[in-house]
């Protein structure tokens, strides 16, 4: 299997705070990649220093083979960059905005006039070519960032929360186009903060405090998690929280419409039975069973059991 | 010649972006325009109307024919009569004066017998040209000649300041220079903070173009703007101020690329500086006022102390003035001027280095 981007130790602190303390990283090529953490995790952090935008403070990459950030000059011809911020410009027409970042990628006169048609075509940009990008929809500035992140056919692209504040419909159509795009060879890293999202790439990296929290195929992480999932129903929720607040191993409750659902620390003998006493009192009808864990078990195991065990968890 | 294709693109855009920009493309002509008209119709040496107070001591028939004499100059206007020196003084307090002339009680023995001041001229320090005012009226005539009070004539007044005409000959010219370092400075200054305060930044420096590109780019279309608005002064100049070139034309555009091309360099350096737009135009008006004040536009620059002058330097409108005035009104040629090119050449030079230096295509 071939590598797009390797990191090792890689780190980056502003002033006193380490925004990414020392991460591992193998993004495999032709293939989704997806960093999932809270805002202030370090995803936006660690993308910047793989495209050079930031120097890191410690460690090593290599993207596409190039060292960063002393090649980056040279990556920054194969990679394609959407940023977190809608970064084309307002007051150009999408297809002057597509325009100038085709010359800009010294791209020829007739690559110009094929490409533009082909991503307008694409990316359904057609009916708003003559629209200024400051007019468009969430969905749309979208669509549009992507057709100008790709129109040199970049190797490598990296996308930093692209979907923000974009509809669900919009959403589906991206990742449809994420996924046209891999079949073609290129490879993604793509980060996000929505869980199904995160369950569509082929691996993922949970990131927390600027570690790496959790990392595999999100089956495998849910498979693989570190905690025990109970899910509790028939209960009157305020008297089980109160319950359950007193149990030194809850990690974590959260509700799910008319279900609770706990995490326990792995290893916690007969969870089931410990939580049915607890519930005793105040609930003795509950009904308390162990299921598979999600994805959003696997992130909240990741990002709160660690390093917080002695502090009960409260409800998201 | 991928560079020069990049190059291109990135003053196209800017280019675009200015065409879409009404008010930016309105203040290009109306900045030259009304500094123009303010300026040459309100800077004026030649002072008139002083609000004058006169403390009459003496009320005899020579001091009530000074008073007359005083107001025929044209220079003192609206003279009032104060009664006591504690009125005379309260008016200057308020500016409602601010010359103040005292006749003394014994005002005929003092011309007659010339040892002591006949009269005296109190002058409000604040404003700086009334001193010159002062130094006009004392030497008038009648004051050392009391035998022939007739004899003062109001024009050797006059003769101390500059006809209206050559007034505004003097300020044209410096207006070029004033407006176009006020223009260029402020618009380059802004040119990359734009970028960045939008966001657009983060995704230009990713992409190939280089920081000459860009800034190559970002400069050119400023300079056919600082083009086009030199010939609007001149021909505003031309047409109401009847100030007329006497050097090659030619020799004066080529004087004002390098001007404009220094001018843009600084606000270049400034862009690489400041975050934000509010900062770029905070810097760039702290090159823009020390321009006016100690380039010679407004004071002669051989009246500033030497370290004034050094500094004054560093800034390109000095270099400029000498080069505009010396082509506009005193018809010389560029190798009449080749110091000032050669500072302004090294001017530009250092600046552009200094912002290449400073301009990382990173956001650290």
């Amino acid at each position: 299997m071939s590598v797009a981007i390797t990191a090792r130790d890689l780190a980056r602190r502003f002033g006193a705070k380490w925004a990414v303390a020392g991460i591992d990283l193998d993004v495999p090529r032709a293939q989704i990649y997806g960093f999932l953490g809270p805002n202030g995790s370090g995803k936006s952090t660690t993308i910047r220093m793989l495209c050079g935008l930031l120097v890191p403070t410690r460690g090593t990459v290599t993207v596409l083979g190039h060292p960063a950030p002393k090649e980056s000059e040279v990556v920054r011809r194969k990679l394609g960059y959407m940023t977190q911020r809608f970064s084309l410009w307002e007051d150009l027409t999408v297809r002057e905005n597509l325009e100038f970042m085709c010359r800009v990628y010294g791209l020829g006169r007739a690559a110009i006039r094929e490409r533009i048609a082909d991503r307008m075509r694409r990316y359904d940009l057609e009916g708003i070519a003559a629209q200024r990008a400051g007019t468009l929809s969430g969905g749309q500035r979208q669509r549009l960032a992507l057709g100008a992140a790709t129109l040199h056919d970049p190797e490598l692209l990296l996308l930093d929360e692209p979907t923000n504040a974009v509809d669900p419909q919009s959403r589906r159509d991206f990742w449809e186009s994420l996924f046209e795009l891999v079949g073609r060879g290129t490879t993604i890293l793509v980060s996000t903060h929505y869980m199904d999202e995160a369950e569509r790439c082929h691996r993922l990296a949970i990131l927390d405090a600027g570690r790496v929290a959790a990392e595999g195929e999100p089956k495998d992480l849910a498979r693989d998690i570190d905690a025990v999932v109970v899910e509790i129903g028939e209960i009157d929720f305020a008297a089980a929280r109160r319950s359950l607040a007193g149990v030194g191993a809850v990690r974590s409750i959260a509700q799910l419409g008319n279900r609770l659902r706990v995490l326990l620390p792995h290893g916690t003998a007969e969870p089931a039975r410990l939580i049915r006493a607890a519930l005793a009192d105040g609930n003795p009808g509950a009904r308390v069973e162990l299921v598979g864990a999600s994805l959003e078990d696997v992130f909240v195991a990741a990002t709160r059991l660690r390093g917080e065990a002695a502090r009960p968890e409260r409800a998201a | 010649m991928k560079w020069l294709e990049r190059l291109a693109a990135v003053a196209a855009k800017e280019v675009r972006q200015l065409a879409r920009d009404r008010i930016t493309i309105g203040l290009i002509v109306g900045i030259p325009a009304i500094q123009l008209l303010l300026y040459g119709y309100a800077i004026n040496f030649d002072v008139r109307g002083v609000q004058t107070v006169v403390l009459d001591q003496a009320r005899s028939s020579l001091s009530r024919r000074l008073v007359g004499d005083l107001g025929v100059t044209q220079v003192l206007g609206g003279i009032r009569q104060a009664r006591t020196d504690a009125e005379l003084h309260e008016l200057m307090r308020q500016g409602d004066a601010n010359i103040a002339i005292v006749i003394p009680a014994d005002v005929e023995r003092r011309i007659a017998q010339g040892d002591r001041a006949a009269l005296q001229i109190l002058v409000d320090g604040s404003q700086p040209v009334l001193e010159n005012v002062a130094a006009g009226l004392a030497s008038l005539p009648f004051l050392r000649r009391p035998g022939r009070p007739a004899a003062a004539r109001p024009v050797e007044i006059m003769v101390a300041y500059n006809p209206e005409r050559r007034t505004a000959v003097q300020i044209v010219p410096a207006l070029c220079g004033v407006i176009l370092t006020m223009t260029m400075m402020v618009f380059t200054s802004t040119a990359i903070v734009r970028e960045r305060e939008r966001g657009n930044l983060e995704l230009l420096i990713t992409t190939p173009v280089s920081t000459a590109e860009l800034m190559a780019g970002k400069l050119l279309p400023y300079v056919g703007i600082g083009l086009i608005q030199t010939t609007l002064i001149l021909a505003l100049g031309y047409w109401l101020f009847g100030v007329a070139i006497q050097g090659s034309l030619i020799e004066l555009y080529l004087g004002a690329l390098l001007f404009i091309a220094a001018s843009l360099s600084m606000g270049l350096l400034i862009s690489t500086v400041a975050q934000t737009q509010f900062q770029a135009i905070q810097m760039s008006l702290v090159m823009v006022l020390p321009s006016i004040l100690m380039s010679g536009f407004m004071f002669p620059f051989e009246g500033m102390p030497k370290a004034a002058q050094w500094i004054a330097q560093v800034l390109p409108l000095t270099h400029f003035n000498e080069i505009i005035r010396g082509i506009v009104l005193r018809g010389a040629s560029l190798a009449d001027m080749r110091f000032e090119l050669g500072k302004l050449s090294v001017i530009l030079i250092l600046m552009l280095t200094f912002a290449m230096a400073r301009f990382r295509k990173r956001l650290d």
